[in-house]
């Protein structure tokens, strides 16, 4: 198959061998779950559970509320000891409603609903229903609900399901296991995905650095007309939608419009496994695989992890730290793209593709120096944006001098952070930015509403207003002024006042 | 040929004769910069700027009296549309946001006499006579006007604090080894 070309990137050191031959393996049940009520992208879920509440392995938790969000359900039987506000597994360590499960250790499965036996048959809008209900959201990292992303064929002209096995981030082997390991379920959610999507043709893309997961893949999906397996070249970020999308297409994504907007759809390897569950056996999101690796811990794994595990517990299960010391940092999803955590009793959630304890070696934090105006960061951009014209304006707060540059198209890969000579912190400066400008959109909404208000409220007093005054006229036209004259008795003055 | 010149010349002497008397003697006395200031201003008539209204700001903002960052409850994305409106190169970067605040009624000290609910502009308090009152916090801009007239001290003002939805990561702090050039 002809590849296009991508613009920019970068090559990584990847380090992967730690963890690419380790077999994925199950972690034994924590006496202890958090789920955080938000997990994906969206509304946070309601819980519909209370504290003391007993409940089954796949029970529902907490249900979706509003078109963009997820169910939450319990990953072992056992009972809610509470809903609290516990430390969320983000940078700003703010708190977040979190359901606090105690295991009871038996792993009963409560009643599932039943798999659908011939999906290829069925209305894929039923399968857009198991795949909301089952709480599968996008576990490359994003955390986009999926059954969102698979009603994108109602008012779009799709073409292509692209499957997105490129896991171009360094450390991370979790979607390379899961392709070697279980290449059947993959390719099966996959192209039930393209059935729910209408779809004939299906991309499954992955990184040739990963041979094994290839060949696997290649092999599942030979009796498969219209599936076709792909090797791309190895660059970061090959695994960005956009980006993917260009390369096997050829098509460029507008800015601010979505892949499916030029007829691509993009899902990960482990959201098809996932899907395959739902789909078939009727089984809910209740755990996934992540890659804990990095030169802090004894050792790196590929575990699955059942969704709520404390970040601890796991990091206990391999060994702890090397010699028993804090790493310097502690990061969730990849090196490139991944956020530092604020504390080791954070859960895994949904979208937690990894857990980094890094070394201060493997970081290699620098002091930033001036810009030299290389142009570096020029060239690896795989967006086309001048990195070091954008930090320059931000530096100085001119974020719509910023937004004219491009900010909003950028995806905030790092590549211009890695590649910089002078260790400047661009892509830390386009976070900044893009959160700022999202900060004041909020603030403008909410000016604007604010607004309407304070209207509605001068409309209604003035209408106040105006009915007392017909009132008062119309009184003055159906009753004459009252004349008190001499003669007239008192009692019925008192009467008609 | 020179009778459709000579005719184009008189035209356009007289009616720009017209225009320019007309601009003269009926020119609008309102200020069209003012009329764009207050419509960027939020319209709440809160007061915290020290001016009677967003009219009377928008008037001394006009005239160069105000400073761009006046309103508070708009906080700097209004001072950055107010500064570009003005053609002012405002350098925001060291302004702060007065922290943005919400009411909150205390319900045990509540004597349900209205007076609050009658001063707030954004109709953000709910209540009657005699029921205890509450504030809708999403829609209370910080104006604190119920905070000063509430008769028994039942109104207190506090900071909205940040949630996961809001929060967003801060703008890198420059190491010692990066020295920057100030130009003003």
């Amino acid at each position: 198959m002809k590849l296009f070309r991508i613009r920019g990137g970068v090559h990584p050191d990847y380090r992967k061998e730690r963890t690419r031959e380790n077999p994925i393996i199950a972690l034994p049940m924590p006496r202890i779950l958090c789920l955080p009520l938000k997990q994906h992208v969206g509304a946070a879920a309601k819980a519909v559970v209370t504290s003391g509440k007993r409940v089954k392995k796949g029970e529902l938790l907490a249900r979706a509320s509003g078109a963009v969000s997820a169910p939450i359900h319990a990953p072992t039987s056992g009972y809610v000891v509470d809903i609290v506000d516990q430390t969320a597994p983000h940078p700003s360590g703010l708190p977040q409603k979190t359901i606090m499960l105690r295991s009871d250790g038996k792993d009963e499965w409560g009643e599932l609903p039943a798999g659908i036996a011939d999906p290829f048959t069925a209305d894929p809008g039923e399968i857009d229903a198991r795949v909301a209900a089952a709480g599968i959201v996008g576990l490359g990292g994003a955390a986009f609900p999926s059954a969102v992303k698979l009603g994108l064929r109602v008012g779009k002209t799709l073409d292509t399901l692209i499957l997105n096995g490129a896991e171009c981030e360094p450390y991370l082997t979790c979607d390379d296991r899961i392709m070697q390991e279980h290449a059947e379920e993959v390719v099966d959610g996959a192209r039930i995905m393209a059935h729910a999507l209408g779809l004939k043709r299906l991309i499954i893309a992955i990184e040739t650095n990963k041979p094994q997961a290839l060949d696997k893949i290649r092999a599942a999906a030979a009796p498969f007309a219209g599936v076709v397996v792909v090797g791309m070249p190895v660059r970061y970020p090959m695994g960005s939608e956009r980006h993917l999308v260009k390369a096997l297409t050829g098509l460029e994504t507008p800015a601010g419009k979505l892949t499916a907007d030029v007829g691509v759809v993009v899902h990960n390897v482990g959201t098809a496994r996932a899907v395959h569950q739902a789909v078939r056996f009727g089984r809910p999101l209740i755990s996934r695989v992540i890659t804990v690796s990095g030169g802090a811990l004894s050792e790196g794994r590929n575990i699955e992890v059942p969704l709520g595990t404390l970040v601890s517990d796991v990091v206990a299960f391999c060994g702890g730290f090397k010699n028993g010391t804090i790493p310097h940092r502690l990061i969730s999803g990849g090196p490139m793209m991944g956020y530092p955590l604020p504390a080791l009793d954070v859960p895994v959630i949904k979208g937690t593709g990894g857990i980094l304890a890094l070394t201060r070696e493997e970081i290699n934090e620098q002091t930033a120096g001036p810009c030299i105006r290389c142009g570096t960061c020029v060239t690896v951009c795989p967006c086309g944006l001048v990195p070091m014209e954008m930090a320059a304006f931000i530096r100085h707060d001119k974020l719509e001098a910023a937004t004219k540059a491009g900010i909003r198209d950028c995806v905030s890969c790092g590549s211009c952070s890695y590649i910089c000579p002078s260790h400047i912190p661009l892509v830390q400066y386009f976070n900044y930015a893009k959160g700022r400008l999202n900060a004041l959109d909020r603030d403008q909404r909410k000016q604007e509403r604010l607004r309407t208000l304070v209207e509605a409220r001068m409309a209604r007093i003035e209408r106040q207003a105006q009915a007392k005054r017909e009132a008062a006229a119309r009184a003055r036209v159906a009753k004459p002024p009252v004349v008190a004259t001499n003669d007239a008795p008192a009692g019925d003055m008192k009467v008609s006042a | 040929m020179l009778v459709a010149v000579g005719s184009l010349a008189l035209m356009g002497a007289t009616l720009g004769t017209v225009l320019g008397v007309a601009s003269r003697y009926l020119a609008v006395k309102s200020d069209p910069l003012e009329a764009d200031l207050q419509a960027l201003l939020p319209g709440s008539q809160c007061g915290q700027c020290g001016y009677v209204g967003c009219a009377p700001a928008a008037a001394a903002l006009a005239k160069g009296e105000a400073p761009v960052t006046l309103c508070i409850p708009g906080g700097r994305a209004v001072a950055e549309r107010l500064a570009r409106r003005l053609g002012l190169e405002a350098d925001l970067s060291g302004h702060e946001d007065a922290e943005p605040q919400y009411a909150v009624i205390d319900e045990k000290l509540c004597i349900g006499c209205l007076r609050c609910f009658q001063e707030c502009t954004t109709d953000a308090i709910v209540g009657a006579a005699k029921q205890i009152h509450t504030v809708i916090a999403d829609n209370c801009h910080g104006c604190a006007k119920c905070f000063q007239t509430c008769p028994t001290q039942a109104v207190s003002m506090h900071k909205i604090q940040i949630n996961l939805a809001d929060w967003h990561w801060q703008k890198p702090k420059l190491r010692s080894g990066l020295k920057t050039r100030r130009r003003h």
